[in-house]
């Protein structure tokens, strides 16, 4: 039986894990959460203070930091529960649902 | 050289589990099974076996320590019965898809209501789409035998599923019979070390057991157990193959008796095997060619090789220790029809429900059954064909 960790939704039967097992650790970053989103959140960079007050209110650890400062959010994982929109004083952060035209 | 015991069905398999030392029994007490894991304490007790036991407050829970010490890698045994197996039942699925070789010894009893102790299917027929092997024993001696070839076939790794090994709750697993036993030594050679790829205690792998599956995975996780459970028959024939070398006791996918030059069969599974057995001796002498097929491996079903063994016959009927309540008959009725569909000039079939409750099956029931069959030779007319046996009737005015 096989032993791959990495999959997606063409893996075959014959190649995936038994019962879902998976065989080494550190790899939920490969399973996208993302697409689950049906709200995203969008930054105004130019608004932002880079408080980091959004940071640790994530729940899924979505919020990058570099050189003390927030980056865009990592929309492979962000699930759109919009609790950051919510803990920013200085409200940059507005949701927007999927698939309407400020998206795009 | 083997040794010559007198033992109870009970006794046999705790006596197996004695001899394979487990790692792990997880158990909760329940009529007529109890005796297993309190034969097996004393085992603890008096340190002939080094296995951890965890008492635990239902068969719920027992299969749940058993799922997840058999997923740290220890070789892990249960025992129960009844509504016991049906507490079970939630987590059996989950022991089945996390592919664990669990081994349960079932002691058959009926289920309530109204509520009963004896022997009777209904608990591991109930069982039977959970994704475990399911092998029956007609003695103490094929529970014992069974029991030991379980682990192998469970453990195999082209298999990896949990197993059950059944027996009739009282006529067998509280009659005390001779039995021939095999030393310690070979019965560990036998069953070898448990030695799994993978597993939770194994600090040099982590690994995560039993996530969630999403729409996108299930399917192909389902069809990879389908896929042990398709391996399994041979495997079992080739742990038989190895056992029969060892005792000199042979054993297959099912038994038959007397079958090649019948031209009518009953179909049954663990103790009554004997009682028809008797049944058609008599029935022998008379002149009458009446034969027997006798289940072991319910679970996989071997359609194909019993299909084979039965389409010479004039008229069969298949007994259930149980009733599914599908107005059709029990389910190995239902399994033997699907199985001959397709033969040309299938023997007629009959469906018995018998037994149940702990309803004595004596040699002239199945004589009866039998008399019945040769009635639809005789006439051609099949009439019903989900009948009970030795049920109390009015006459219908």
């Amino acid at each position: 039986m096989s032993e791959k960790t990495s999959i997606n939704e063409t893996i075959a039967w014959q190649d995936i894990t038994p019962g879902g097992n998976i065989y080494s650790s550190g790899n939920s970053i490969n399973f996208h959460t993302g697409d689950w989103r049906t709200n995203r959140p969008i930054l105004a960079l130019e608004k932002c203070s880079h408080c980091l007050l959004c940071v640790p209110v994530c729940p899924d650890s979505s919020i990058p930091i570099k050189d003390g400062k927030r980056q865009d959010f990592d929309y492979d994982h962000c699930k759109g529960c919009g609790i950051c929109a919510k803990a920013c004083p200085l409200n940059c952060i507005s949701m927007i649902p999927e698939g309407s035209k400020e998206v795009e | 050289m083997s040794i010559r015991e007198r033992l109870s069905g009970n006794e046999a398999i705790a006596t197996a589990m004695k001899q394979i030392n487990p790692d792990v029994v997880a158990a909760f007490p329940i009529t007529p099974s109890t005796e297993i894991p309190q034969y097996f304490s004393k085992y603890i007790a008096d340190g002939l076996v080094d296995t951890e036991f965890v008492p635990v407050e239902s068969e719920h829970s027992a299969m749940s320590a058993c799922v997840g010490s058999e997923s740290a890698g220890a070789r892990t045994m249960t025992a129960t019965s009844s509504c016991g197996l049906a507490l079970m039942h939630e987590i059996l699925y989950i022991a089945a898809s996390n592919r664990l070789p669990i081994t349960l010894a079932v002691v058959n009893r009926a289920l309530s209501g109204p509520i009963n102790i004896n022997a009777d299917h209904s608990d591991s027929m109930g069982s039977r789409d959970a994704g475990w092997i399911q092998i029956y024993s007609e003695s103490n001696q094929e529970a014992y035998d069974n029991f030991i070839q379980a682990v192998r076939i469970a453990e195999h790794k082209d298999v990896r599923l949990p197993i059950m090994v059944c027996q009739d709750g009282f006529i067998t697993s509280h009659a005390v019979e001779n039995i021939e036993l095999i030393e310690d030594d070979k019965v560990k050679e036998f069953v070898g070390e448990y030695n799994p790829k993978n597993y939770l205690l194994n600090n040099k792998q982590p690994m995560s057991i039993g996530p969630y599956d999403t729409p996108a995975y299930y399917m192909e996780h389902k069809r990879l157990q389908a896929e042990g459970m398709k391996n399994a028959k041979d495997v079992l024939l080739k742990v038989a193959k190895e056992f029969e070398n060892m005792t000199g006791r042979k054993y297959d996918l099912f038994e038959t008796y007397k079958l090649e030059d019948a031209d009518t069969a009953i179909v049954v599974i663990n103790s009554t095997a004997g009682t028809a057995k008797d049944a058609i001796d008599r029935l022998r002498k008379e002149g009458k060619k009446a034969g027997l097929l006798k289940i072991r491996l319910f679970r996989p079903f071997p359609a194909e090789e019993i299909a084979e063994a039965l389409k010479h016959l004039k008229a069969i009927a298949v007994m259930d220790r149980c009733d599914s309540f599908s107005n059709q008959g029990g389910p190995l009725g239902a399994d033997i029809k699907s199985a001959l569909y397709g033969t040309e000039n299938a023997p007629k079939l009959i469906n018995y429900v018998y037994g149940i409750g702990g309803r004595d099956v004596r040699v002239e029931n199945i004589i009866e059954v039998y008399d019945s069959l040769y009635e639809i030779i005789e006439t051609g007319k099949t009439g019903e064909t989900y009948r009970y046996l030795s049920v109390r009737e009015r006459e219908v005015e």
